[in-house]
């Protein structure tokens, strides 16, 4: 299957990133690792009529301690967040599901960005990010700005970035001494998960859970969170995991198993991370 | 847009529409078949090869993506005829049936040596996730990787 003819423009800079997707408003896409973005257009789902590959500018490949956060450029491949020290001792959940995305191939490729700004609510990475409270950090014409991880997925693919912006940093808050928990439920290896559950338990006590595959959007068990901040189980605040959340129904799943899945899969993050 | 990319050593220069997926250049422009394409959806791994010394599937790549890249396929894993010791652990353990996902398979198993060179059985069927065999020869396969990890020869 061959995407459809597109112009190609290849980024030196965010700037002329930005300036280019300025200039071509809705009708251009960014390209980073491309494994969102290439499947879709390989079925013409997506027919960009420009394509600004940003895959080059390797000052957005990073992982930096800033001491309360860890900054990540949005260009770092999933296999070096994996594999990162820094983000096993600081941020283990966010190691831990980025391991179980796709496989090795997909992994040596894409990037945290680009599964980020895809804004796939069965994608595993925004799950663990909603967990950890992160802040995602744009650029565009007037500047940049940061944006909460809870306002940052507005729809189904759909994101808080404009046309004209480009996703340069994932800020992951500390969870130094955190006790975490990843369930990924599906049928075949490399599969998407059918529901997922990332959960942080810090040090603190403070307690974050992200869904996978529950709602149009990357998914907060907000219930759940307020359960447990009031006292509750780990087997008791899971019972309310999928209030709130509209899962859809397809050939994997109906709404009535998402929604069972959504609450044995949290249970289970949940004790996995120590509740 | 023209490109110049390094495949098993040797460059290639040639003008190639943004829209080339990696993997018909390798095939059809450059001419090196070895590769295959199987289920063109990033999920069977035909289509693996080695991209600055990662496995990667080239059917989720641009042709201009790989401008200036240094890329390894099938055909330039040998040494002459001396079988990489991969390929030879496969012939060795019988680690193909129909032998269509056999060059991905190679090259991802490869690439995942070098990242994990002493793997555990499990770690060994994990690393190779991204790689579908639709004969489900993988008990071999598997066998194949381990035997490799273990030094090769019987």
């Amino acid at each position: 299957m061959i995407p459809a003819a597109f112009d190609y423009v290849r980024a030196d800079s965010v700037t002329e990133a930005v300036a280019t997707l300025a200039e071509h408003g809705e009708e251009a896409k960014l390209l980073a690792g491309g494994h969102s973005l290439i499947p879709l257009m390989r079925f013409r789902l997506a027919r960009p009529a420009v394509v600004v590959d940003i895959g080059r500018l390797s000052d957005l490949s990073y992982i930096r301690d800033e001491g309360h956060h860890l900054a990540i450029g949005a260009l770092t491949r999933h296999r070096a967040v994996e594999t990162s020290e820094l983000v096993a001792s600081r941020a283990g959940l966010l190691g831990e599901v980025t391991s179980h995305v796709g496989d090795p191939q997909v992994r040596h490729r894409g990037t945290i960005g680009g599964a980020v700004a895809h804004g796939d609510p069965a994608s595993d990475i925004p799950a663990a990010l909603i967990a950890l409270g992160a802040t995602l950090v744009a650029s565009g014409p007037g500047g940049t700005r940061e944006i909460s991880v809870d306002d940052f997925f507005s729809g189904f693919l759909e994101t808080a970035l404009a046309d004209d912006e480009v996703l340069t940093e994932v800020r992951v808050p500390a969870a130094d001494g955190a006790a975490w928990g990843f369930e990924k439920f599906n049928r075949r290896a490399q599969d998407w998960a059918i529901v997922g559950a990332a959960a942080v338990v810090r040090a603190g006590g403070e307690v974050g859970v992200g869904l996978v595959n529950m709602h149009p959007t990357p998914v907060r068990a907000a219930a759940t969170e307020t359960a447990v901040a009031g006292g509750a189980s780990a087997a008791e605040a899971a019972e309310v995991a999928a209030e709130g959340c509209e899962p859809t129904e397809d050939l994997n799943a109906s709404v009535e198993y998402r929604q069972h899945l959504a609450r044995v899969l949290t249970r289970r993050a949940l004790e996995a991370a120590g509740l | 847009m023209e490109i110049s990319v390094t495949i098993n050593g040797t460059t290639h220069t040639h003008d190639v529409e943004p829209r080339t997926l990696l993997v018909h250049y390798v095939r059809d422009v450059v001419g090196l078949t070895g590769t295959n394409i199987g289920c063109d959806t990033s999920s069977c791994g035909a289509c693996t090869i080695h991209v600055n010394g990662e496995s990667v599937k080239s059917c989720t790549m641009f042709a201009v993506q790989a401008d200036g890249e240094d890329l390894l396929t099938i055909e330039g894993l040998a040494d002459g005829d001396t079988l990489h010791p991969m390929q030879e652990s496969f012939r060795q353990c019988h680690a193909l049936q129909c032998g269509y996902c056999t060059p991905g398979m190679v090259m991802a198993a490869v690439s995942f040596l070098d990242e994990n060179p002493n793997p555990t059985e499990r770690e060994v069927r994990l690393g190779l996730e991204g790689n579908l065999c639709r004969c489900t020869g993988y008990h071999n396969i598997v066998k194949a990787v381990l035997h490799c990890a273990a030094g090769g020869e019987q």
